[in-house]
């Protein structure tokens, strides 16, 4: 966990008291709100279908248990008494009144939590592993990085109006789970021959309109030269990518339209134009944030305690380890997923109550400690084995204990058109229809692992694209419909996946996934083969064979 | 960015101009007498290009009450009654179809 | 227009003088990009003080020879969501070192004097009276930054490391 210290809340208090001023001059009129909307989306404010949307930032998906008390704080006296955690790790509230934004901010400042570049055309919430610090065979902790990345972000005077947004990943491990290769800029951090951290450097990712796979544009840049590196990119940027059509405005457009030399070669000759760099990183100022991360000072504990090998004689205990605890990196604990899907619910919801409850389990059992992962889930870190069976029982209580996590009831969606004014269909519906059509648990564990993503529109916010069966609502004469694609994935083998056929109406989705379910299951070769890897072996056509049979 | 007057209009019949308010974000439609109302059924209905515009315009100039005033259509049913006329408005007026997560 | 050079409301001195008309025989003057570049050496030797404004889609390379000899360079924010005059200004004062006046025009806001200021501008033509009045109070507003500039301020990194040296003193 990384501690704020008086220099960071100085800052964030210092934006609350002028986002303060700026809502008191929208509403005196002295702003119009052609010049004010350019503000409050610089403080995560949007304007949705019933009212503002408030999207507080979690950088690199950490929390500790106070932070999350006061998220549910806030869900409960400013908004409806829940929030949504979205795929960037953050966090969502969709009720909340302009006016009283400013105490909202000023009640998050107090425990170092703010909004800033959470949405506008700058650099938002750097992501990562939400394993960081925990994930066995991690080369080291992403966090590190991220932090550097986010103060060096932050109000950056030049990089406050880039022609659109733009966006971090960083991963540390060989298993990527923070989705790099669909991000701006991607970063894996690795060790070069010589032992030294660096960062494999990948530009050009994105969803959308036009998706796009990133591309690597540097090999090995050295840890000290991440942010100079950085600066490089962001500046081409800022100075060539296109501001005459917002649908072409990204920074993977440019490296498209420059092609990946080209674009390599504007970058390399700015960063040597940049020379010796202020903003190179020496060992003092890495060692300086890496000390104010704490770690929990982990006891020697057994790998198979008692606690647990009685509890495993439970089938429904059972169920739920298998799907929801992980090997840590420490011997005798556990990372702990908590699945945010219930059955029949809204995906990646949680209630006020719930939140507070975590933050207490936090505290009890995972050193008060709480991740936020981009698929919509949260993690208790570090759990030792032998609380698992009382963590299950606590969790069970309040709805946090579906055994579905990685499996198809796992759904990620964005909130599509019961929430967002961007969108052409509803998302949620369908995910709960879903939830619905696969609660029993056997035939979950029986398909596998299966992720399903559902967009309300291209903008892509639940990135279908990168779905093992991504769905996108369109709208087509009045009507909500769906287009149905297969093979995605956001990993190290990330991939797009491709359409099966046309669009099919708001209450056929889910028979088609049922259909594309029942192929998979008679076309696999074994049953450890997963769905995913079924569709790279015999393509697309035998499930387009089978949904479109009928239709 | 275009201004919503500057764009081009088109009726395809009954139509209101909607918003949110300033404030608090709420729905609001406007009604007859220069204001705008919570309730759908206040709202003033325009029929024709030119009676679109000058009620956007009207709409729009209030910059401090309203944010985002866009021209929705609406359908009057036979008893006389304004519904939303896509599902977009539909949503708007009664809420998400969903269930939310905690009873107000 | 309302103009804030370092920090103080002034008068502007130096006048807009638009392509095709003949330029005052003395007195200060601003001409555009194009018209600077038809004919340098003769403008620069004309009495009276020199700027140029230069549009925030050209490098500034080539304007780069003649920074020495220019009294001001204007950098223009066709909109206020249009960045590009940020990279513009650091260039020239960090990489180029220009230290003639750089002013920022067009769509200016009180809410961008921040990062103005940081990227080098000491001169602001804002749009508004009252953002202009409201200076002083909105230039005070930051008092920590993460990244450095060119103006000099320390980040924070920095003054954590110095915190930690003068700690590490006072303890021998």
């Amino acid at each position: 966990m990384y501690a704020y210290d008086e220099l960071d809340r100085t800052l964030i208090n210092e934006r609350v008291e002028e986002f303060r001023d700026q809502v008191k001059r929208r509403l005196s009129g002295e702003l119009t709100e052609d010049e004010f909307k350019m503000l409050r989306l610089q403080n995560g404010v949007y304007l949705q279908l019933h009212a503002y949307m408030f999207r507080v930032a979690i950088p690199y998906g950490t929390l500790s248990s106070q932070q999350l008390r006061r998220l549910a704080h806030v869900a409960r006296r400013y908004d409806r008494g829940y929030g949504h955690f979205t795929t960037r790790q953050n966090i969502q509230f969709n009720w909340i009144k302009l006016a009283e934004l400013p105490d909202a901010l000023a009640a998050l400042a107090e425990v170092g939590i703010h909004s800033m570049q959470t949405s506008g055309n700058n650099t938002r919430n750097v992501t990562s592993d939400r394993w960081a610090g925990v994930a066995p065979g991690e080369i080291e902790d992403p966090r590190i990085w991220s932090e550097l990345l986010r103060q060096y972000t932050t109000l950056h005077p030049e990089f406050s109006f880039l022609p659109r947004k733009f966006k971090f990943a960083i991963t540390a491990s060989a298993h990527d789970r923070a989705a790099i290769k669909i991000h701006d800029i991607g970063l894996r951090l690795h060790k070069n021959a010589q032992g030294e951290t660096g960062f494999e450097v990948l530009v050009g990712g994105g969803l959308g309109r036009t998706p796009f796979i990133a591309k690597t544009i540097k090999p090995f840049v050295h840890g000290r030269d991440l942010l100079s590196y950085v600066e490089a990119i962001l500046r081409v940027y800022n100075q060539y990518g296109r501001r005459d059509n917002i649908y072409k405005a990204r920074i993977k457009i440019l490296v498209h339209e420059l092609g990946i030399e080209k674009f390599a070669a504007e970058v390399e000759e700015e960063w040597r134009a940049m020379g010796d760099s202020a903003l190179t990183l020496d060992d003092a100022v890495i060692e300086e944030v890496r000390s104010r991360f704490s770690y929990p000072i982990y006891e020697k504990l057994p790998h198979m305690p008692e606690e647990l090998k009685k509890a495993a004689r439970d089938p429904v205990f059972e169920r739920w380890r298998r799907h929801s605890v992980f090997t840590h990196k420490v011997q005798g604990y556990a990372i702990v997923t908590l699945s945010l899907k219930p059955v029949g619910g809204p995906p990646g919801d949680a209630t006020a109550d719930q939140m507070d409850a975590i933050a207490d389990l936090a505290d009890k059992y995972s050193f008060g400690e709480i991740r936020v992962g981009h698929e919509q889930n949260l993690a208790l870190p570090h759990v030792a084995k032998g609380d698992l069976p009382a963590l299950f029982k606590a969790l069970d209580k309040v709805g946090l204990a579906t055994p579905n996590v990685n499996l198809i009831s796992d759904i990620i969606a964005c909130p599509g058109l019961d929430y967002c004014s961007l969108a052409n269909a509803r998302s949620i519906p369908i995910a709960q229809e879903l939830t619905r059509r696969f609660a029993n648990h056997d035939t979950a564990e029986l398909i596998g692992r299966l992720h399903i993503n559902i967009s309300g529109c291209i903008n892509a916010c639940g990135h279908h694209h990168v779905g093992h069966i991504g769905i996108l609502g369109v709208e087509k004469n009045g009507e909500e419909f769906y287009q149905i694609t297969i093979g995605g994935r956001a990993d190290e083998s990330a991939e797009l996946g491709v359409l099966i056929g046309p669009a099919v109406p708001f209450g056929e989705v889910a028979d088609v996934v049922e259909d594309i379910v029942e192929a998979y299951l008679a076309l696999r070769e074994r049953p450890e083969e997963l769905f995913v890897d079924t569709v790279k072996r015999l393509g697309v056509e035998p499930f387009r064979e089978r949904v479109y049979a009928t239709r | 960015m275009t201004s919503p007057l500057e764009q081009k209009i088109r009726i395809a019949g009954p139509s209101i101009i909607t918003a949110n308010r300033t404030f608090d974000g709420a729905v609001i439609y406007r009604n007859a007498s220069q204001g705008w109302s919570t309730d759908l059924s206040e709202a003033a209905i325009v029929r024709t290009v030119a009676e679109a515009r000058a009620l956007l315009a009207e709409s729009v100039a209030d910059d401090i009450g309203a944010v985002g005033a866009y021209i929705a259509p609406v359908e009057i049913n036979d008893g006389g009654n304004i519904k939303p006329g896509n599902l977009r408005e539909q949503i708007r007026q009664r809420g998400v179809t969903i269930e939310l997560p905690v009873l107000a | 227009m309302p103009l804030v050079k370092n920090g103080k409301i002034v008068t502007d001195i130096f006048v807009n003088v638009p392509d095709g008309v003949e330029l005052p025989g003395d007195g200060a003057v601003l001409v555009s990009a194009a018209r600077f570049l038809e004919d340098q050496e003769a403008l620069l030797r004309r009495p009276g003080q020199f700027g140029v404004i230069w549009p925030n889609n050209r490098d500034v390379d080539d304007l780069v020879p003649w920074l020495d000899r220019l009294a001001v360079v204007a950098l223009v924010f066709p909109s206020f969501r249009d960045g590009r005059a940020y990279s513009q200004a650091r260039l020239l004062r960090e990489r180029h070192g220009y230290d003639g006046e750089l002013r920022a025009t067009g769509q200016v806001l009180r809410d961008q004097f921040m990062f103005m200021l940081r990227a080098g501008f000491d001169a602001l033509e804002a749009k508004k009276q009252s953002d202009v009045e409201a200076f002083t109070v909105t230039a005070k507003r930051y008092s920590v930054f993460y990244q450095p500039t060119g103006d000099g301020r320390l980040t924070a990194l920095n003054r954590r490391l110095q915190q930690r040296h003068s700690e590490s003193a006072a303890g021998e």
